[in-house]
């Protein structure tokens, strides 16, 4: 009987998880709004998570789209449509790759970090000390880190794919000798803003407001010992993942019919 | 008690807890606990570790609720405050954590900036005058620039105080302020506390575990175990106590009514059941 007990327990524990971290969405998207007003704190956040996931996404971005250009190539010269290449590379890279993927580096570049930040300030008390100055640490923590992750991703996902197209096109025009202006052209016909750009846009939008209220959450709810921490890392990471390929299935399925 | 002070006149207490219970979960804290603080004094609260002295202070500072009882801070009521009347009284207090608490990100100046740039309007050449006159009070003037990692435990305690003090608050608490120093440094912070409460005209709490420095410094000791006051009054008043509870603390006896063990089960059948 005693697995029982255990697996009460732990549905318990996890229903009361989810219980706490919606009202701290709650809360951290009311100060949201005030911290808008003292936007030069967001604008640091955003420079911070920027430092941290700049190049890994930068150069991520290239490998991927030069995979893409390889891959692509292989498989249309077969069928002799090696003309379309352009355009497989950027629809990968727009529709899935770009929002996804950057947000799987985000998740473990900056994602992690911001746990472990937070965690680490609970732990050593600076978030209790606030409250007693009269700062509410949610508005001055918690909110700018939200606020910059989530402006952040749609920016970075689009570096990524620019870098991507780049990369495609340095393997299948200059490596493969698919000709330039077919390249882009290709891109340019077959690419649509709405369709293509948009839900690639509003995925990362999605991505990037759940991987951040993730990594803020358990950073906030971490039990402060160095151990807590470590583990609520870990968990921003794992959970900030899976959620992310999780709803990619499930927006693709309803942008794309 | 004999060796309790008449203490009826409310308006001079700054600081009235009256018939407070509390519990962890199931782990009781306190079950009935009331004290007060004067208005200008320095007040020791003492008691053997994991009674529960931070507890208190956190209902002081409005951080947890009693689950009974009131806690009075210059006539209101913490737990029955809003968020806004909070974060008000908080502007009020000064806190020094068992762990400095510094904030990791900026440097000494600014940490001690901080609560005066988040709580007002004032212009940053008043702002630097302030911080530069409590630095000077702790003696680390010098030291405005080191960021938090660069500093010893004791240099992070005395910025810690500074912090605390710097919107010059009617009642500063001190959350152990004496372990883990060296002598110098324990003696420096308890200069200071004395100091700053004096010059600034603030009341002062003091946690603490250690008997001789807090006798040092308080002009008034409540010594706490099991839940409960057992015992108040001057240090000399507690010196020469005849409670066999206040005696055993003040001598730092081993055995005797104050139980020091957490509760737990027999020994012995602890050792036998063999879980
Ligand atoms: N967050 C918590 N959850 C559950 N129990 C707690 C929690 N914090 C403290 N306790 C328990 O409450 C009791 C009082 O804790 P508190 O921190 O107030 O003790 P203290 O008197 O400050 O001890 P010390 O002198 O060691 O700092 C302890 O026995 C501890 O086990
Ligand atoms: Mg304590």
């Amino acid at each position: 009987m005693d697995w029982v007990r255990q697996l009460g327990r732990w549905a318990l524990e996890n229903m009361q998880r989810w219980g706490r971290s919606g009202l701290f969405l709650l809360s951290t998207l009311a100060a949201s709004v005030l911290v808008l007003r003292r936007f030069e704190l967001v604008v640091q956040q955003v420079f911070a998570v920027g430092v941290l996931t700049l190049i890994i996404i930068l150069v991520s971005g290239l490998f991927v789209g030069m995979v893409l250009g390889l891959q692509g190539y292989y498989t249309l010269v077969d069928f002799g449509a090696e003309s379309s290449l352009g355009l497989v590379v950027a629809l990968s890279l727009t529709r899935e790759l770009g929002p996804v993927l950057t947000a799987l580096l985000f998740a473990g570049r900056a994602g992690s970090a911001l746990t472990a930040e937070i965690g680490l300030m609970k732990a050593t008390d600076q978030l209790a000390a606030m409250e007693m100055m009269a700062v509410d640490p949610v508005r001055r923590v918690i909110a700018p880190r939200f606020l910059a992750g989530f402006v952040s991703m749609p920016l970075l996902a689009a570096l990524f794919t620019a870098v991507g197209v780049w990369g495609g096109n340095l393997v299948g025009v200059g490596l493969l000798g698919v000709d330039s202006g077919v390249y882009w052209s290709a891109m340019r016909d077959g690419v649509d803003v709405y369709e293509d750009v948009l839900n690639g846009v509003i995925k990362s939008l999605v991505f990037g407001f759940m991987v951040t209220w993730i990594a803020v959450f358990e950073g906030y709810d971490a039990v402060p010992t160095s151990e807590g921490v470590s583990r609520a890392t870990t968990r921003t990471v794992v959970n900030a993942s899976l959620v992310v390929l999780a709803l990619d299935f499930i927006l693709t399925s309803l942008m794309f019919e | 008690m004999s060796d309790s002070k008449d203490k009826q006149n409310s308006s001079a207490d700054l600081v009235r807890v009256s018939g407070v219970r509390f519990a962890f979960g199931t782990r009781p804290v306190y079950d009935d606990l009331s004290l007060s603080v004067e208005r200008g004094k320095v007040t020791a609260i003492m008691g053997p570790s994991g009674c529960g002295k931070s507890t208190l202070l956190n209902f002081v500072g409005g951080r947890l609720k009693p689950d009974a009882g009131s806690v009075m801070v210059d006539s209101v009521e913490v737990p029955g405050l809003g968020r806004r009347g909070l974060y008000q009284l908080r502007k009020r207090m000064g806190m020094m954590f068992q762990r400095s608490a510094l904030l990791t990100d900026m440097n000494v100046f600014d940490n001690i900036a901080f609560p005066i740039r988040q709580n007002t309007d004032l212009p940053e050449p008043l702002i630097r005058h302030m911080v530069l006159f409590k630095l000077e009070m702790v003696g680390l003037r010098g030291a405005r620039d080191l960021m938090p990692a660069e500093l010893s435990g004791g240099m992070a305690r005395r910025v810690a105080l500074a912090r605390a003090i710097a919107l010059d608050p009617m009642l500063v608490m001190y959350d152990e302020p004496f372990t883990g120093l060296d002598p110098i440094s324990m003696g420096v912070i308890v200069k200071l506390i004395r100091e700053v409460n004096d010059a600034l005209g603030m009341t002062s709490v003091v946690v603490t575990h250690d008997v001789k420095e807090g006798c040092s410094i308080a002009d008034y000791v409540y010594l706490l175990a099991h839940g409960t006051v057992i015992g108040q009054g001057t240090p000399e008043e507690l010196n020469t106590s005849q409670s066999p509870e206040v005696r055993q603390f003040m001598g730092g006896l081993p055995d005797g009514p104050v139980g020091y063990h957490y509760p737990a089960d027999e020994f012995v059948s602890d050792l036998f059941t063999g879980a």
